[in-house]
This record gives C-alpha cells, sequence and structure tokens, in this order.
C-alpha cells in the first residue's frame, strides 16, 4: 500500500474519492490487504472483496466495525464463543446508518467478550496486541478497533462504550475515541452488555474524523425507543483557539492513581490549554471516586438479564447430555469465559432477593449523585478535562489474576456514562514511547463544543501517531 | 463477603455450571470485588432518587399495526436443532 494512501485520514480519503484522485475501489484493496495480512489479532473476520458502495459524503472509505455490531449474513459473536458462527439476519442501525452514507465494511474486530473487560484479554478469540508494543494490550473492550485505526489496519473504526470501553483503549492506542451522549446514536443491533449505559461511537485517527464518522451515526431510531437523536447538526470542528473556554479540573480524576508519566503529559496539556485562551477552574465531582463500585453493580446486573438469552436454543453451538437443565447449564458453562461468568454470578447476586436494596438500589442512588455533581460542575465550566486513563498500556497478562485492579483501569472514564454525558479522549502525547490520553467531557449532547475544544488541541499537541502504522 | 454456597445459590439461579475450582475462584474474586463495593454502603443517600435511565423519556408509542419481520425460515436458520416449524429442545419433563 502506497504511503500516500496510508497517509490519509478518513476524511481526506473521503474528499479525494469524491474529487476522483483516489479510486474507492483501489482504497478498499489496499486495506483489505493490510487488514488480512495482519498480526495484532485485531480482525476477526475481514470482508473478502469490496462491498458496492452507496453515493455518500463517506466516499467509499472503509469501516471497521466491532463485533458485537450485528451485519446481516456476517459473523457477529460479540467476541464470544457462545456466538461462534452466527450470522445475524439483519444489520445494525449504526452500521447501516454509515454505510449508506459511503462507508464499505472492512472487517469485525476483536474485542472483550461481550464487551466486559479493559485490556481485550477476555476475547473467546485471542488477545490482541498493541501496535506501539507488542507485548502491551491495546485496551478494551473495543481494543482491536484502537489497534486497527492506530496500525493503520483501517482508516477509521467503531466501538461501544459502556464504562470506557472507546475512549480507554483509544487512549491506550493513540487514538481519537467519541463516546456520545446516551441516546444520540441508536442501540438497534448491538449486542447489549448494560442497556442503560451501551453507547456507540468512533475510533478515528483524528478530531475531524470522529466527527465526520459521528454525524452519520447520530439519529432517533424507532427500533431503539430510547434513542433521540441528536438536537444539532453535527458540525466539522475548525477551532484552533479555546478563547472564552472555561475547563474543570476535578482533583478526584486527576490525582490519586494516576501515574508520574501520565500526570506529567495531563499537565502540560492544561498549560496548552491556557496558552490558547482558556481558563482552568478546579471543579468537584465528589462522588465521582464511587463511580466503579456503582458501575459493578449496574452493569453486571443490566449484563446478567440481557446474557440470559444466551441458552443454546436458537442460535450458537448446543451442550448438554439430553435433558434441558443441562442443555442451557452445560452450553452457557462451555460458551461464557470467566470474566462473563463473573459478572454473570455479580449481577444476579446484587439483583437477588433480600440485596436488592443494598447493591442495586444503593448503586442507582450513587448515580443520581454522580450525575448531580456534573450537573453542578457545568454550571461553572464548558468541559471538563481529565487523564483518560491513570496509565499507559500495560502488559500482556499483568491484571489477568487481579479482576478488581483490571476495573479500576476505567476509574476515570465510568463516572461518563454513569451520567449519561459524552466525552471524547485525543492523544496527548507520549510517556516512555506509549501514548498518554486526554479526555474532555461536557454536558449532554454538547459533543460540537466538545469536538471544537478537541480540534483546536489536537493543533496544539500535534501529536504523531505514524510509527505505529509502519 | 460471599460464601461458596452463596456462589452456588447464584450460579443455579444464573443457569451457569461452573467446576469445583471455578467456585474456589470465583468466591475469592467475587469476595474481595464486592469489598470494594460495599463502601458505596457508607454515603449518605436518604432522599435520593434512584436513576434507573439517563434519558427522560416515557411512553414511546408507535402505531398497533402489523409491519413486516423477519421469516420463519430466517428465524430459524441459526438454531442448533429444529423442525422446520420451531426450535427444537428436550422437553421440560425429560
Amino acid at each position: 500500500m502506497s504511503a500516500d494512501l496510508l497517509g490519509l485520514t478518513g476524511a481526506q480519503a473521503a474528499a479525494k474519492v469524491a474529487g476522483g484522485e483516489i479510486d474507492a475501489g483501489e482504497l478498499f484493496g489496499a486495506y483489505r490487504e493490510r487488514a488480512a495480512a495482519e498480526k495484532l489479532n485485531a480482525f476477526l473476520w475481514v470482508a473478502e472483496e469490496a462491498p458496492a458502495v452507496a453515493d455518500g459524503p463517506l466516499g467509499g472509505v472503509p469501516l471497521a466495525v466491532k463485533d458485537l455490531f450485528c451485519t446481516e449474513g456476517v459473523h457477529s459473536a460479540a467476541g464470544s464463543r457462545i456466538l461462534e458462527g452466527y450470522r445475524p439476519p439483519y444489520t445494525s442501525t449504526a452500521v447501516r446508518n454509515l454505510t449508506e452514507a459511503g462507508a464499505t465494511l472492512l472487517g469485525k474486530t476483536n474485542m472483550d467478550e461481550f464487551a466486559m473487560g479493559s485490556s481485550n484479554e477476555n476475547s473467546g478469540y485471542g488477545p490482541v496486541k498493541n501496535p506501539w508494543d507488542e507485548t502491551r494490550v491495546p485496551g478494551g473492550s473495543s481494543g482491536g478497533s484502537a489497534a486497527a485505526v492506530a496500525a493503520g489496519l483501517a482508516p477509521w473504526a467503531i466501538g461501544t462504550d459502556t464504562g470506557g470501553s472507546i475512549r480507554q483503549p483509544a487512549s491506550l492506542c493513540g487514538i481519537v475515541g467519541l463516546k456520545p451522549t446516551y441516546g444520540a446514536v441508536s442501540r438497534y443491533g448491538m449486542i447489549a452488555f448494560a442497556s442503560s449505559l451501551d453507547q456507540a461511537g468512533p475510533l478515528t485517527r483524528d478530531v475531524t474524523d470522529a466527527a465526520l464518522l459521528f454525524r452519520h451515526m447520530v439519529g432517533r431510531d424507532p427500533c431503539d425507543s430510547t434513542s433521540t437523536g441528536h438536537p444539532e447538526d453535527i458540525k466539522l470542528p475548525e477551532a484552533e483557539r479555546v478563547d472564552g473556554m472555561k475547563f474543570g479540573v476535578p482533583p478526584e480524576l486527576t490525582g490519586e492513581g494516576v501515574e508520574p508519566g501520565v500526570k506529567e503529559v495531563f499537565e502540560a496539556t492544561l498549560k496548552l490549554l491556557e496558552d490558547l485562551g482558556g481558563e482552568l477552574v478546579e471543579v468537584g465531582l465528589p462522588h465521582s471516586p464511587h463511580g466503579i463500585a456503582a458501575y459493578y453493580v449496574i452493569a453486571p446486573a443490566e449484563a446478567s438479564a440481557n446474557l440470559a438469552r444466551f441458552d443454546g436454543v436458537r442460535y450458537g453451538p448446543r451442550k448438554g447430555n439430553g435433558d434441558l437443565l443441562s442443555l442451557y447449564e452445560e452450553t452457557r458453562a462451555e460458551g461464557f469465559g470467566d470474566e462473563v461468568k463473573r459478572r454473570i454470578l455479580l449481577g444476579t447476586y446484587a439483583l437477588s432477593s433480600g440485596y436488592y436494596d443494598a447493591y442495586y438500589g444503593t448503586a442507582q442512588k450513587v448515580r443520581t449523585k454522580i450525575a448531580d455533581d456534573f450537573r453542578a460542575a457545568f454550571e461553572q465550566v464548558d468541559l471538563i478535562v481529565t487523564p483518560t486513563s491513570p496509565t499507559v498500556a500495560f502488559g500482556l497478562g499483568e491484571r489477568t489474576e487481579d479482576p478488581l485492579a483490571m476495573y479500576l483501569s476505567d476509574a476515570l472514564t465510568v463516572p461518563m456514562p454513569l451520567a449519561g454525558i459524552p466525552a471524547i479522549s485525543i492523544p496527548g502525547g507520549l510517556s516512555d514511547g506509549l501514548p498518554v490520553g486526554i479526555q474532555l467531557a461536557g454536558p449532554a449532547f454538547s459533543e460540537n463544543r466538545i469536538f471544537e475544544a478537541a480540534h483546536a488541541l489536537e493543533g496544539a499537541i500535534g501529536f504523531d501517531g505514524s510509527s505505529a502504522r509502519a | 463477603m460471599i460464601d461458596r454456597e452463596q456462589v452456588l445459590h447464584v450460579a443455579r439461579l444464573a443457569r451457569l455450571r461452573l467446576s469445583d475450582a471455578e467456585v474456589e475462584t470465583m468466591t475469592g474474586e467475587l469476595s474481595k470485588v464486592l469489598d470494594h463495593i460495599e463502601k458505596i454502603s457508607e454515603l449518605d443517600l436518604d432522599g435520593v432518587e434512584p436513576t434507573s435511565h439517563v434519558v427522560e423519556l416515557e411512553n414511546v408509542l408507535r402505531e398497533d399495526v402489523p409491519r413486516p419481520s423477519i421469516s420463519r425460515e430466517q428465524a430459524l436458520e441459526q438454531a442448533p436443532d429444529s423442525d422446520g416449524t420451531g426450535f427444537r429442545v428436550p422437553s421440560p419433563g425429560a
């Protein structure tokens, strides 16, 4: 593949296709070849040939799609062995919207099983390697999508974020990832993890690409009654300064647990925001440190109900020794991996008789307090800025023996989905050669504001991700 | 804290068969996670309304008219066992 082609962002490639400078089929073929030959285990399925291209603003630019998005007739297993071989009879709304706008389906990307994980090591199809250092994790759960974009195996990708599953891998792989406002994008056809938190969003090389993909993902969908669409037209950001904008810096999400190298990049970023005309204001998010605890009640509780449907009756492999109970129990015992079992048990326990109020009821109240904290903060500031992940990419195997340590990887990203608000992660720089992500969060439906500020900051940071695409 | 018996009880409710070794590991791991979770019980949450959903929506309705849907053949295509008209499973009484 020519360096010229590989060097283009999604938006640049779409413009060149539209201008007749490059051929969509050639572009697809070049990425297909890279994706088919990759050694990171980022893809679970790669298209054999270029699909028909719809005329549209995405110009036939190939798209990598997380395995949990249903795609008609194409492998969609959510990274789980319990759905091995599953080919859904319909396509998710998010993917359909993007292909109708001209994107072409390049492949399905690896992920933590049912989106449960922060390292991609919980995939039923093997872990993904980080293109910056192949002994390290790409983050999760959208690890395959993040690694594919960072390594130049796809120009852009989509994933889903429940507690950080777009932003944390984007951070660890040195790319941009947006978790939209809950409801902006339809969840129809996304294999569900935690329905009150799950939200689809873009993983891209830069902020403009994220805005462009997001523009074509949003919309109210009669097939998802919790979808609202977006009240604003999504603009491609142009800002180079952030004059007059106030950025809240919460001590709860920028201090304890954040490793020194990450803190250094974060502090340099705060300085850049001031140079660009922004004002820094300390804001309190006193309940955010309880986010992980609340999340690990609510998300597993919802998951335990959502995953009840995987029982060997209608799809996927079937096990058991002739009776109905063993059919259920053996199919689930063999089909689910350890982390999924752990969360089903945790969620079932939290919802079980005698424990419901103590766990689920309390966690829902903490969720209210976390959302109230954000509401109060956004009366003082336009956006909140934090590191995305407390650490850079960690080693493969480093946290697999300690579920709680793995859960705490998401400490800085979990409060936003609990409050339903949008947040982006953009690369802020390197620490010991590994990417550090900066997170900007805003009130519900403030994606345009987030894109503008992120675009200005991106220009000032001047992050170079090309070495990971070599 | 959660003990072995509780893990086995919850596993039965969730239709998950666990090996003895899994019961052992899960009991330890889940206890550690629950210890962390239980810190939220120290918060003063009197009078706080629970949040079950972040979007304020109510009664999203549609007209009650039939619409096209996937065919029976498509629905059965992925079935591990089918008689052509429905999903086949062992009798619950077997």
